[in-house]
């Protein structure tokens, strides 16, 4: 038999996402304009739901098995990073109640696309074929592309969604194109055989670079890495703010997820041919997202900017390899979707009739204002520089100590040097907001489930940052692929 | 040999029309030509012993996406489009990419890529035996995509259902 | 062996080279004799307001091609399906599958049909 109990249990938590997903798409229709927050609502139920049977399945010793004929692994690797996701579906969602609201775009849809963008990234962490690792990216993408457009009166998310959908397809297709050569080339699609594909003789094939190098573009797409970033501060500009914070961390983790897996189990043997193009692209990164921030004035482009350098510092990560370099990319996604989402939900915070929020000036003096929200803000800056005692400096050290394990001094420096240079516009802004005086009137949004997501954050930025141990051992005990 | 004969038939016509699609200035005309492109890399399915493709092809291709592509040439503005200049003073990027492509196929050809290049054509595939694979084996793709084109029509009836009312105010 | 399918080749060339023999034979034999109203798209009814190419067609052609390509993939998959069905070890559950994979379908169906995407007057 093709299926059994087994392999219903072990996709349960996905199946749970997308039924979900499927029946609000139904009841939709029947609950009227303006009370829209319900499916929200339901959609955190369903996400609490799924996440409460995944801890549950993998607590029950249900895990370390491929199921639906080595389609999908129900290990702990896959678990570890369907956490992360869960959190972010649950902490988008709470940012986005009161946002849609003030923008006008309130409609069910918007969560119910949430949930099967989770169900794609959830595919994508546990998909051991390149086939359906293949499917649960587009799962992931098509929803966000949709939201990218979702303000349909703002020309700016147009021409964003038009970019990205345009740019993702076209990254898609050079995917697609790589994974049919790396079957070309090794006769299968799941990474177990490719890996002993390769270490039979094949990583001495010739096109095997070429299809290297279309994994890497592909992927590199959704990490937004240099030289594959172009669209990411249009992109991240034009989408409305809960969902530019969905996909900085949300997409960025699940391709993660699938670098790590690709490139460290399936594509194993070929290390020497992707070391180097991986190399490129972690150090480009670093370089253009950390000294082009600098240059900016607007917050979210400046973001933009700085996840692209992050995504620089996790994929040094991967070059490290070893359980060590898996666990410190695990636990740099963990930390950065709680850094970064907290500092998205400052900017709806700020985001009121009179302000957007978006620019950077308008910070400026904001301690004198509101102190304690200031003062979250600078935490979650200090974080994404690395600067202890926060979370954000416990996740660099941890990939570079990877790296300097694994022998690859050179990068580590150059990526401690740059992180350097990151700092300075970190701090930039926190000069801003503590050293001038404040222009104009203060107005926040006072919505209580961004205030929640605020203090949850905040709180575990700095936990994460003293008592790292607990979460970096889980990450290490589940960094085995099957 | 008789083999070969239609396959420089069907590929020559394909690379034709597809430059077609690419030079014509009316876009129905372009449409026209990839449609006869797209029916030319149904034929070459043939010769590969897939016929269960090319029945793909033609209907994917050739049948839905050419009526989509058609309707999107409908609701433009073709006068416009086909007045337009496309290609801007950004086209010398362009000869970049075509130069790094010929390198690729110069690495590909002289690679360890003969390989890949079967000399004897394998047995014929059968729908059967694609069914097989795809309901047992491939399973879980298999409903992965049903949730993947149920996305695709909810979004794009989102994205034209209301931009419809807007244009109607 | 491929060859088989050279009759289907051969038909395809029939019908093409009947439809180019329709037009080039009739253009040596009809009267040859253009005039404005005669090449009018709708030669008895309202004058034609501007060309038809301009782009004044409603975007919902759009969302039904959408649905029809959707349903057309949908229908391919039908395919393989059906002639394995007659295989019983395996009937019943790829029945199943298949049952799965159109209720899902379905719901996009119902959807759009709650949202007003096939009605056509508003």
């Amino acid at each position: 038999m093709p299926i059994g109990l087994n392999d219903i249990i072990a996709i349960l938590p996905e199946i749970i996402v997308s039924l979900s997903a499927c029946v609000l798409l139904i009841v939709d229709l029947f609950i009227p304009k303006g009370k829209k927050f319900f499916i929200g609502g339901i959609a955190i139920l369903t996400v609490m739901v799924a996440a409460f049977v995944s801890f549950y399945i993998a607590g029950a010793g249900l895990t370390g098995m491929t199921v639906f004929s080595g389609m999908f692994a129900a290990d702990g690797f896959g678990f570890f990073f369907k956490g992360i996701f869960f959190v972010i579906a649950i902490l988008v969602i709470l940012l986005s109640l009161s946002y849609v609201d003030t923008e006008g775009i309130e409609n069910g849809e918007y969560y119910i696309f949430i949930l099967f963008s989770l169900a794609g990234m959830m595919v994508m962490a546990s998909g051991v074929d390149l086939l359906s690792i293949y499917l649960g990216l587009e799962l992931m993408s098509l929803p966000v592309y949709i939201l990218t457009g979702y303000a349909k009166l703002n020309k700016r998310s147009n021409e964003a969604a038009m970019k990205y959908v345009v740019l993702g397809a076209f990254s898609s297709g050079i995917l697609l194109f790589g994974i049919s050569l790396i079957y070309g080339i090794t006769g299968t699609t799941e990474l177990t055989g490719i890996a002993t594909a390769l270490s039979a003789g094949g990583a001495e094939h010739g096109a095997l670079i070429i299809a290297v190098v279309m994994l890497v573009a592909g992927f590199g797409f959704k990490i937004a890495g240099v030289p594959f970033h172009m669209w990411s501060p249009d992109v991240y500009e034009g989408a409305p703010t809960p969902i530019t914070a969905f996909m900085s961390v949300g997409p960025k983790a699940a391709a993660f997820a699938v670098i790590l897996r690709v490139f460290l189990d399936g594509l194993a043997p070929a290390y020497d041919t992707w070391y180097l193009i991986l190399s490129i692209v972690a150090v480009g990164s670093m370089v253009v997202g950390n000294i082009v921030a600098i240059a900016q004035t607007n917050l979210k482009r400046m973001l933009a900017y700085s996840s692209i350098g992050h995504a620089g510092y996790a994929l040094l990560g991967v070059i490290a390899g070893g359980e060590e370099g898996v666990a410190s990319v695990m636990y740099y996604m963990l930390v950065y979707a709680f850094m970064n989402l907290g500092i998205f939900a400052v900017m709806l915070y700020m985001r009121t009739t009179k302000r957007s929020g978006e620019l950077i000036s308008d910070y400026t003096g904001l301690a004198k204002k509101n102190a304690p929200l200031a003062f979250v803000m600078l935490l979650f800056l200090f974080s994404l520089a690395g600067i202890p005692p926060t979370a954000g400096f416990i996740g660099k050290f941890y990939v570079f100590m990877a790296l300097i394990h694994a022998g690859h001094i050179y990068l580590a420096v150059i990526g401690i040097l740059l992180s350097a240079v990151a700092a300075y516009y970190y701090i930039r802004i926190i000069m801003l907001m503590y050293m001038k005086e404040p222009e104009g009137e203060f107005e926040f949004v006072r919505s209580r489930p961004i205030l929640y997501v605020l203090t949850l954050t905040a709180v575990v930025v700095i936990i994460l940052g003293i008592f790292p141990g607990d979460l970096l051992s889980l990450a290490q005990s589940a960094a085995v692929f099957l | 040999m008789i083999e070969q004969i239609f396959f420089i038939i069907f590929a020559a016509l394909a690379i034709i029309s597809a430059l077609g699609v690419i030079s014509l200035r009316n876009p129905v005309h372009a449409a026209l030509s990839l449609i006869v492109c797209f029916f030319q890399i149904a034929c070459l399915f043939v010769l590969l012993r897939s016929p269960f493709l090319a029945v793909v092809q033609v209907f994917i291709y050739v049948g839905a996406v050419m009526v989509l592509f058609l309707f999107v040439v409908m609701i433009l503005d073709i006068k416009k489009v086909s007045l337009g200049v496309l290609v801007t003073r950004r086209s010398k990027y362009i000869y970049f990419f075509l130069v790094g492509l010929a390198i690729e196929l110069i690495v590909v050809l002289t690679g360890g890529f003969q390989k890949l290049i079967l000399d004897t054509p394998g047995e014929e595939v059968k729908i059967e035996v694609i069914g097989r694979v795809l309901f047992t084996e491939f399973l879980f793709p298999f409903e992965l995509v049903s949730i993947l084109l149920l996305v695709a029509m909810v979004g794009a009836i989102i994205m034209i259902k209301d931009a419809e009312k807007e244009g109607a105010k | 062996m491929f060859l088989t399918y050279l009759p289907v080749l051969m038909m395809l060339a029939v019908v093409g080279a009947m439809g180019a023999a329709a037009v080039i034979f009739s253009s040596f034999l009809r009267p040859n004799n253009p005039y404005g109203t005669k090449l009018s798209p709708w030669e008895c009814g309202m004058e034609p307001i501007g060309d038809a190419s301009t782009g004044h067609f409603r975007v919902h052609f759009f969302v039904i091609a959408i649905l029809f390509i959707v349903f057309d993939v949908e229908t391919l998959y039908l395919f393989p399906w059906a002639v394995l069905l007659t295989d019983e070890s395996i009937s019943l559950l790829i029945f199943i599958e298949m049952f799965v994979f159109i209720v899902v379908l379905a719901i996009g169906l119902i959807y759009a049909w709650g949202k007003g995407a096939l009605d056509w007057v508003k």
